[in-house]
């Protein structure tokens, strides 16, 4: 029997039908629970780093940059700039002097060499403390090379992960029409937020959304061009995947450019045909909702029977779901049940209030639900909650495995798509995978008699 | 002869100005970690021990991301999780909630302390902390307690690992005890789990019984259990670590490590001057050469011969070397990583005919260059090119150097992937990290059979090269 779950934290922890649902949650990790979750930076860094054509300076000691150099599987269709991790490896006689001049140097020459769109300067904890002026760097720097260059809000101990979010969403802000289009703006024209292109993921979208007839201006961030961004307050919709990480950003531009968002989800199949219905009705074309009814039925024609083979095979068993962003949560759960999969487990690192009744309105009785997690706390549930599938990301991934669950990656490094109804169906083959490989006849896994 | 010998020695390293910090504006994809990470690698090593980042939290989750992508293994990392005020007021109150959490959850027997660049900047004192924590906790049986001063923007993960060995040794270290018989300490560095369960297999054939440290052999490479065990087993007990000095010496590998009073000094060189325990200072030992000061070092500590299976596995391994030098004669390779993995690296490479043509690595040890000189010279080899061992340098500078040199493969942790795509040659895959392969925690480079191995997979490696460019593929090579 596992002991040692914390009682400061009991009020994040809600099991369905005890009682009133009350979690707590938005709040500081606890010193010393090991929490799952990372830093400000973390959160900065995830949503700035799918902008190919731009420089990513991580201002601090090497660390930062090297643990997130090249980190995420999200892909380019042109330039690789985001691939290279650049940090003015701050030493001591910095910390002690100021870091200021190399920022500046390390600027102006990365600048001169690899002629980027423009560049984002990520503070990190030590620059917060030892008060660089990194604001008048990036001003004079932009002055000299006539690109923007922004500063991120980043350090790391200035809250959550979901700090870092908005920290992002400010920089963007400030790049946010400061330039025209080019070409005048096709009329049913979105901007996708909060897709991150994983595994290539945002294609998927946009070929769908080009069948029923929707152009995507700017991706934000996935495969994110500078210019589209900066000219991206000339689309019609706001199209934001990823509430927690962009919802700040939609709604700034709602107020300065009166640019309409809606909130979407892409994983499984109902989110998904949601998403393409919301987005389409949007414009009011019934054109546009014949073809989104015509591709629905299309993709489902092909993806069903492929999803009854697996579902004949998976039905009845308990998944823990424990992911970043609770929007991924509230799908998987959706889609887990498409699967016959029950929810056993479900948290998050930085879901709100509102995202956990969410949670709570589509699980089970019985369902723990959790916010801001550590690895005993998930041992323990999933164990006593007998699970026997694992959905999460690196850091779950040996919990799971050592206890003999079966496990999919649905995080940065996923290298299949899992978004779309084709990556419903990648969906369904990693977690057939994770449970049925002859290996579990000789580790045992979970729910195995 | 002499003569000719050391005309070669003046021409077989060409010692470039390690660049100051002042010199390099910026790192383009370092070639580096920071000290937390290796000091929580080094805590690891400790049965029953919990490391806590006294800091931000994302140091503490970056660092388990890292380290569970090349180990496969949960690795629970503890942090205070410094916000706001606690930067302006300082952290002892989350440094006090976090060891009492981290206490009751985990029941550790020891918990592995170490700083990061925000504690050690805002002046955190975590001598005086753990002293007042002690007090106020005196009625409780407290786990050891260990604090380890490891700011990112010195050193490396390399330092921060060695930095917490010695600080291990020094915190924990009993006085006045008697020597013991037999007893040896064996202080490996930053070595593969495979590694150490290797070397101790060794020192305990010569009849001597080691105090490895540390020793992750088993906490970063563990069976399948059907439970997640919050502490998983082995490591070196935190008695035998207090029971050093009894040791009658220690064996320790790294010859980057400092020779004189510093912070890169090691935890061998403290026992010595501390408590008396002759450090015997090597190489790591791959390689035939090093792999003999190795085993000579355990003989005459032991007064027994080598072992007679070990005596076949040298013997296995100068066979291996005959029947493949043909294939590996007058090769060139880049090697990079840990200091002392390259150094060990490139005398191996040198003893069997491959021009190690570059050395580098992130790290700043003033000794590398000279130590990679040291091990690469006196083989007769007639390579007229030169040795180049340089350091304190990023990926992106390596890279350059070697796109130039155009070698025929490269050695090192698996960052340098890329390159070896660009220039469609093999990688050979050691050291540390291992993101993109699997049983990294299982390769074997010490010893004469972690030689044999590597040496099977170079030279396999390069015989693969040959086949696949031949336009007849020959079936035999």
């Amino acid at each position: 029997m596992m002991t040692g779950l914390l009682k400061e934290r009991e009020r994040q922890i809600v099991t369905k039908g005890d009682g009133t649902f009350d979690i707590e949650c938005s709040k500081a990790s606890l010193a010393g629970s090991v929490s799952q979750r990372a830093c400000v930076f973390c959160g900065s860094r995830v949503v700035l780093y799918p902008i190919v054509d731009a420089l990513h300076l991580i201002h601090g000691p090497a660390g930062c940059a090297a643990y997130t150099w090249d980190i995420r599987g999200t892909v380019s269709s042109g330039p690789e700039l985001h691939r290279m991790s650049f940090t003015t490896d701050l030493r001591e006689k910095d910390i002690i002097f100021g870091g200021a001049d190399k920022l500046y140097r390390a600027l102006s020459e990365l600048i001169e060499l690899h002629h980027p769109k423009a560049a984002f300067v990520y503070a990190t904890c030590i620059v917060g403390v030892i008060g660089d002026d990194i604001e008048s760097v990036c001003r004079r720097v932009e002055g000299e090379k006539k690109i923007p260059v922004l500063p991120v809000w980043s350090e790391g101990f200035r809250g959550s992960k979901k700090d870092g979010y908005r920290a992002a969403c400010d920089a963007l802000e400030k790049l946010v029409g400061t330039m025209e289009p080019e070409k005048p703006v096709h009329p049913y024209s979105i901007n996708i937020l909060g897709d991150f292109n994983l595994a290539g993921e945002l294609w998927i979208l946009e070929e769908y959304y080009r069948r029923i007839g929707i152009n995507i201006y700017a991706r934000i961030t996935g495969d994110g061009r500078v210019d589209d961004i900066r000219s991206c307050h000339r689309a019609a919709l706001n199209v934001v995947q990823c509430s927690g990480s962009m919802s700040h950003l939609a709604e700034t531009m709602k107020e300065k450019y009166g640019i309409p968002f809606k909130h979407v989800s892409y994983f499984g199949i109902e989110d998904m045909s949601a998403a393409l219905y919301d987005v389409a009705s949007f414009f009011n074309d019934p054109v546009l909702l014949e073809k989104t009814a015509a591709l629905v039925k299309e993709e489902l024609e092909k993806l069903m029977p492929v999803l009854e083979f697996y579902r004949a095979r998976l039905t009845g068993r308990k998944a823990v779901i424990y992911v970043g962003g609770a929007f991924k949560a509230i799908s998987l759960i959706k889609a887990l049940r498409l699967l016959g999969i029950q929810t056993v487990v479900v948290g998050s690192q930085t879901g709100r209030k509102e995202d956990y009744e969410i949670m709570a309105e589509l699980c089970d009785y019985g369902t723990v639900i959790v916010d801001d997690s550590n690895p005993i706390e998930l041992a323990t549930f999933a164990r006593e909650r007998g699970a026997d599938l694992f959905i999460g990301g690196v850091k779950e991934r040996p919990i799971a495995h050592k206890m003999g669950m079966g496990f999919c990656d649905h995080n940065h490094e996923r290298k299949e798509p899992l978004a779309g109804y084709e990556g419903m169906k990648n969906f369904a083959a990693e977690v057939y995978a994770g449970m049925m490989s002859p290996v579990w006849r000789f580790a045992r896994r979970r729910g195995e008699k | 002869m002499i003569k000719s010998a050391c005309d070669e020695d003046c021409r077989a390293t060409v010692r470039l100005k390690i660049p100051d910090a002042s010199d390099v504006a910026a790192l383009t994809n370092p070639c580096k970690l920071c000290a937390p990470l290796g000091a929580c690698v080094a805590f690891k090593g400790v049965e029953g021990c919990i490391p806590l980042i006294h800091g931000s939290q994302g140091c503490a989750t970056y660092i388990r991301r890292y380290l569970i992508s090349h180990f496969r293994e949960p690795v629970d990392i503890a942090s205070s999780c410094f916000v706001e005020s606690a930067t302006v007021f300082g952290g002892a109150n989350l440094f006090n909630t976090g060891l009492d959490n981290l206490i009751s959850q985990y029941r550790p027997k020891m918990v592995g302390i170490c700083t990061n660049c925000l504690s050690e900047t805002i002046g955190e004192d975590l001598r005086r902390m753990l002293q007042d924590y002690r007090i106020e906790h005196k009625k409780e049986v407290l786990p050891a307690l260990v604090a380890a001063s490891t700011p990112s923007y010195t050193g490396t993960h390399a330092d921060g690992f060695h930095i917490a060995v010695r600080s291990m040794l020094a915190e924990l270290s009993l006085p006045g005890l008697e020597k013991v018989k037999g007893r040896v300490n064996l202080l490996p560095g930053f070595v593969s789990p495979g590694d150490l369960d290797h070397l101790k297999e060794v020192i305990t054939a010569f009849g001597l019984d080691p105090m490895v440290l540390p020793d992750y052999s088993e906490t970063l490479d563990g069976g399948f259990q059907e439970e997640y065990s919050k502490l998983p087993e082995g490591g070196t007990p935190v008695e035998r670590i207090k029971r050093a000095p009894e040791a009658e010496a220690t064996i320790q590998f790294g010859r980057a490590l400092a020779r004189e009073e510093g912070e890169r000094l090691g935890g061998g060189v403290w026992l010595e001057r501390s408590c008396g325990v002759n450090c015997y200072r090597l190489g790591m030992p791959i390689g035939l050469r090093e792999s003999d000061e190795f085993f000579h070092t355990l003989s005459m500590l032991s007064g027994k011969p080598v072992p007679a299976r070990y005596k076949s596995e040298r013997s296995r391994l100068l066979d291996s070397y005959v029947d493949g030098h043909k294939y590996l004669f007058g090769k060139r390779a880049v090697v990079y990583g840990d200091e002392d993995m390259v150094i060990g690296l490139a005398s191996f490479l040198a003893e069997i005919g491959v021009n190690p043509v570059l050395c580098a690595s992130g790290g700043i040890s003033t000794h590398f260059a000279d130590s990679v000189h040291a091990v690469t010279r006196n083989l007769g080899n007639t390579f007229d090119e030169p040795v180049t061992a340089i350091n304190d340098v990023d990926f992106d500078r390596i890279f350059a150097r070697a796109e130039k040199l155009k070698p025929d493969l490269i050695i090192g942790s698996s960052k340098g992937y890329k390159l070896a795509r660009d220039l469609d040659i093999p990688l050979i895959r050691c050291g540390f990290p291992i993101h993109d392969r699997i049983g990294a925690q299982r390769i074997l480079h010490l010893g004469y059979r972690g030689t044999t191995a590597l040496f099977d997979i170079i030279t396999n490696a390069l015989m693969q090269v040959k086949q696949d460019r031949s336009p007849l593929g020959y079936k035999y090579i």
